[in-house]
């Protein structure tokens, strides 16, 4: 029963320097890096390969020791030219030179009428052998899936809600094939359904439509309706001891590549957007991307911030770092690191704010205005005071606060009576935006689902 | 600006670790946070960018929207002086915003501000640098409040008194703004009542300062007339209110304790608390802001009013016959339903909650009012009392909201 929701809580931060619908034609970066830190979850991660060794697109470079099965492939062909490491010798980035011309490790290769027959156990292991598997998150803790487990259904969210996100139908331009096989692998792995859903408020693109045998649900409202656990909730919530799996789209068609075309196609088009960026648009490159090449000669100015990923869930990566392996989206905004005289009273126009307190006036300029925020966190942290505030940024049955305490105070009963399992970082980010005491909303939800899963 | 930030940048190294007023930090930062805001950037991972809102922002809004009940209130108390002694013999305008009662009325207001501020600060910095933490901007809140529902005869040193003893018993042993149970003003305002009731009760609403009031004055609030009219017998409440101090001109027309000039607040009584009318401005500013819970201020108002006329219909004394809306102008039931009920930290914090918190603080007002003779203003306890009750009331809101939940588990 596919269903449309309107949701009427929740906020858009509508930033300037949203990226064009156009492909840049820069060459690609020319190095690549995996983080081991973008796969959350990951406790051991153990090395296929060493400097100096070369690989292919699809070759394992990396795993879990807690998830020896999943494979982190190669985005490129190239050579492994560094391994760099962080203090007790954590892996940081393994960085890869790209070659001119991306060989890839061969997969099996299925037509569309033989994935029917195809097991869940054969897609299975193709899949944790041939690097997609990690495009597959579990709920609770938003993990990377166990392949163990059979979920009581999948959720791809069609869209993205998040200021300046990249759009998921012109990144997947022309590969509908690709996203209806992956489509029917996800199938076959749930006994229950699967969910795309949609943005009610936009056209649905090709690559979403014509799918049989799923449910098609809409969602109607601000951000964060376009967050699959916000979807969730509404549609067929979490409670304890059950598991759905999220996918997101690009995800899906990447998981159809595999067996369309028997290779880990890690291509895909990034959005560079921001403020502080001269032309935002998308350019064509590989999962892992450097970022030097993304904004050569594209920057209004230097004295930037760079974010794999949108202003709300993203991290900040340095000038020469590398875009995260589920970021679509590299974020170029102002470093916020100038003190403003008196401006904890100053009317303001031009900062954004969800709140109207005294002088903040920004509510006066409309829906349409953009606005070019900067990293200042505009106040220091404080003790929670104000309430009310975080339900009104969150279209779910949840008191965020409540959940939020029972975390800091290590409540067990009570996080999970409040809802844990239902929320990740990113489902309340928008609580951390607009918290007046300024908390760390976000790590606090991860501390939360730790707890929750190690005990 | 930037010479004054570099040169508070210079001191810094003395107030940090190693130097030599290391100790007084925190000092040093609300000094600098105070005149600049900070360079803090977001961390690496979460939001990259924030909201400008900024909890002294939202303090500031409080002090805003009370303003215009401290400004009345300077003039009032300059007011209720030159009626009283006799020197005031027509209404208007004029005769209410002008130089004379702005200074007799800032003689005696300010000095009361201006202990709180002081007392306050003092006890704020001290316990800051203690235990380390930054300086609370919620006693910006608390440091306005505390003169506005004092009377102006208050002397200073139970002013300086009553609110160490708030933010300290009513805050900072709790933890700091932000942990408290009580609202602090009403605590400090309660501690005064119940440890020097003579100077907080009685004929101490109006500054007399040393000179003789008109013949047949009585210094008694609105809400002592009605007591003692319903104990006498001696007609209705609304009668007796209308002859008390009828040789006193009401500022805006009307008897003086007509329904009409008790809105208005050219009356008797604690200092911001008289005028209904500036409490109300004061309620569209927090309500318009956001930064005050409207369905608080409502359902106080609301629960008044319903209260009012259980007691209409009960009728058993004149004061129980009091028209339900005249409580809404008695007394500090609006001042209270405006920015004490709505203090977030010490009332409901669920949304539910609020509605429930807000009409029982406005039902015990009037209960309190109404049944104990002993103490005819409610707003006070009921306030401290509903704080007291309101984690339960969040108790039971919570509570239903993880039974929704758990109906769905299914291990």
């Amino acid at each position: 029963m596919s269903k449309t929701v309107k949701l009427k809580k929740g906020f858009d931060i509508n930033l300037a320097g949203k990226a064009e619908k156009k492909i840049a034609d820069n060459p690609p970066s020319e190095t690549f890096a995996i983080k081991p830190t973008d796969f959350i979850g990951m406790k051991r991660p153990k090395l296929f390969v060493a400097e100096g060794d070369n690989v292919k697109a699809g070759t394992p470079v990396l795993y879990d020791k807690m998830q020896e099965n999943a494979m982190i492939c190669s985005p490129v062909s190239g050579e492994i030219v560094e391994v760099k490491r962080g203090a007790k010798r954590k892996i940081l980035e393994v960085k890869i030179l790209a070659d001119k011309e991306i060989e890839y490790e061969q997969f099996p290769t299925f037509s569309v009428s033989d994935i029917n027959g195809l097991s869940r156990e054969d897609a299975q292991a193709q899949m944790l052998k041939g690097g997609v598997w990690p495009n597959i998150i579990q709920r609770p803790y938003g993990v990377v899936a166990n392949e163990n487990d059979t979920p009581k259904a999948i959720f791809i969210s069609a869209f993205d809600s998040h200021p300046l996100a990249a759009d998921f139908a012109f990144m997947l331009k022309g590969q509908d094939e690709a996203f209806k096989i992956g489509v029917e692998i996800l199938k076959k792995f749930t006994d229950g359904k699967v969910h795309l859903n949609h943005n009610a408020n936009a056209e649905v693109s090709t690559v979403f439509s014509g799918l049989e045998g799923i449910e098609n649900n809409k969602f109607n409202g601000p951000h964060p309706a376009g967050n699959v656990g916000v979807q969730i909730h509404h549609v067929d919530p979490i409670g304890k001891g059950q598991i759905i799996w999220t996918v997101n789209p690009y995800g899906v068609a990447q998981i159809g590549k595999l067996f369309l075309e028997g290779k880990y196609d890690a291509s895909k088009l990034v959005a560079v957007a921001g403020s502080e960026v001269s032309a935002p648009q998308y350019y064509k490159t590989y999962t892992g991307s450097g970022v030097a090449k993304l904004v050569e000669g594209n920057l209004k100015s230097d004295h930037v911030r760079y974010i794999s990923g949108n202003v709300l869930t993203g991290e900040r990566i340095a000038n020469d770092g590398y875009v995260g392996f589920y970021d679509n989206l590299l974020s170029v905004i102002p470093e916020g690191d100038q003190p403003e005289f008196l401006g904890w009273i100053k009317p303001q126009k031009e900062r954004l704010s969800f709140h109207r307190a005294w002088g903040l006036f920004s509510f006066l300029n409309g829906k349409n205005k953009e606005y070019a925020l900067d990293s200042n966190t505009n106040g220091e942290p404080r003790a929670f005071v104000q309430t009310g505030e975080f339900e009104k940024v969150t279209p779910m049955d949840i008191y965020p606060t409540y959940l939020l305490k029972a975390i800091m105070s290590e409540d067990f009963d009570n996080m999970e009576a409040l809802g844990i399992y239902e929320v990740i970082e990113e489902d309340l980010a928008l609580c951390e935006f607009i918290d007046v005491s300024k908390h760390e909303i976000q790590s606090v939800v991860r501390e939360g689902l730790e707890l929750m899963q190690n005990g | 600006m930037k010479f004054l930030h570099d040169l508070l940048d210079k001191q810094r190294p003395l107030f940090e670790k190693g130097g030599k007023f290391e100790k007084f930090y925190v000092l040093w930062e609300a000094n600098e946070t105070f005149l600049f805001k900070p360079a803090l950037t977001a961390g690496d991972k979460g939001v990259q960018v924030r909201d400008a809102i900024d909890l002294k922002r939202m303090m500031m809004t409080v002090v805003i929207a009370m303003i215009p009940c401290l400004i009345w209130g300077i003039f009032n108390v300059g007011y209720q002086h030159y009626v009283a002694t006799g020197e005031i013999t027509e209404g208007g305008f004029a005769a209410f915003f002008n130089l004379d009662n702005l200074l007799f009325g800032a003689r005696w207001v300010l000095p009361i501000v201006l202990a709180s501020y002081v007392a306050g600060g003092l006890v704020e910095v001290t316990i800051g640098i203690i235990r380390k933490h930054p300086i609370n901007e919620g006693f910006l809140v608390t440091g306005m409040l505390i003169p506005l529902i004092v009377p102006p005869t208050i002397p200073l040193w139970q002013v300086a008194l009553a609110t160490v003893f708030g933010v300290l018993v009513g805050k900072e042993i709790f933890g700091g703004t932000g942990m408290n149970i009580l609202n602090v003003a009403m605590t400090a305002r309660a501690f005064l009542y119940f440890a020097y009731p003579t100077d907080i009760s009685g004929e101490v609403w109006t500054q007399l300062a040393d000179k003789a009031p008109v013949d047949g004055y009585s210094g008694a609030t609105a809400l002592a007339i009605a007591n003692d009219t319903s104990i006498s017998g001696a007609g209705t409440v609304v009668d007796g209110l209308s002859q008390a101090n009828s040789m006193l001109i009401a500022p805006f027309g009307g008897d003086f304790f007509s329904f009409q000039n008790m809105l208005i607040g050219g009356i008797p009584g604690s200092i911001g608390e008289t005028s209904t009318l500036m409490a109300l401005v004061g309620a569209l500013i927090l309500i318009a802001t956001g930064v005050g819970s409207w369905k608080i201020i409502v359902s106080v108002f609301a629960g008044a009013f319903a209260m009012g006329t259980i007691f209409n219909l009960a009728g058993a004394n004149e004061f129980m016959l009091v028209p339900a809306h005249y409580h809404f102008v008695f007394g500090g039931l609006a001042f209270g339903a405006v920015f004490m009920a709505t203090d977030p930290v010490s009332a409901s914090q669920t949304e539910i909650g609020k509605w429930i918190y807000g009409a029982l603080i406005g039902m015990l007002t009037v209960l309190i009012r109404v049944v104990n003779p002993a103490y005819p203003e409610g707003i006070m306890l009921a306030v401290l009392f509903m704080n007291v009750f309101a984690p339960l009331i969040d108790f039971y809101v919570v509570q239903a909201n993880k039974k929704r939940r758990l109906a769905r588990a299914t291990v």
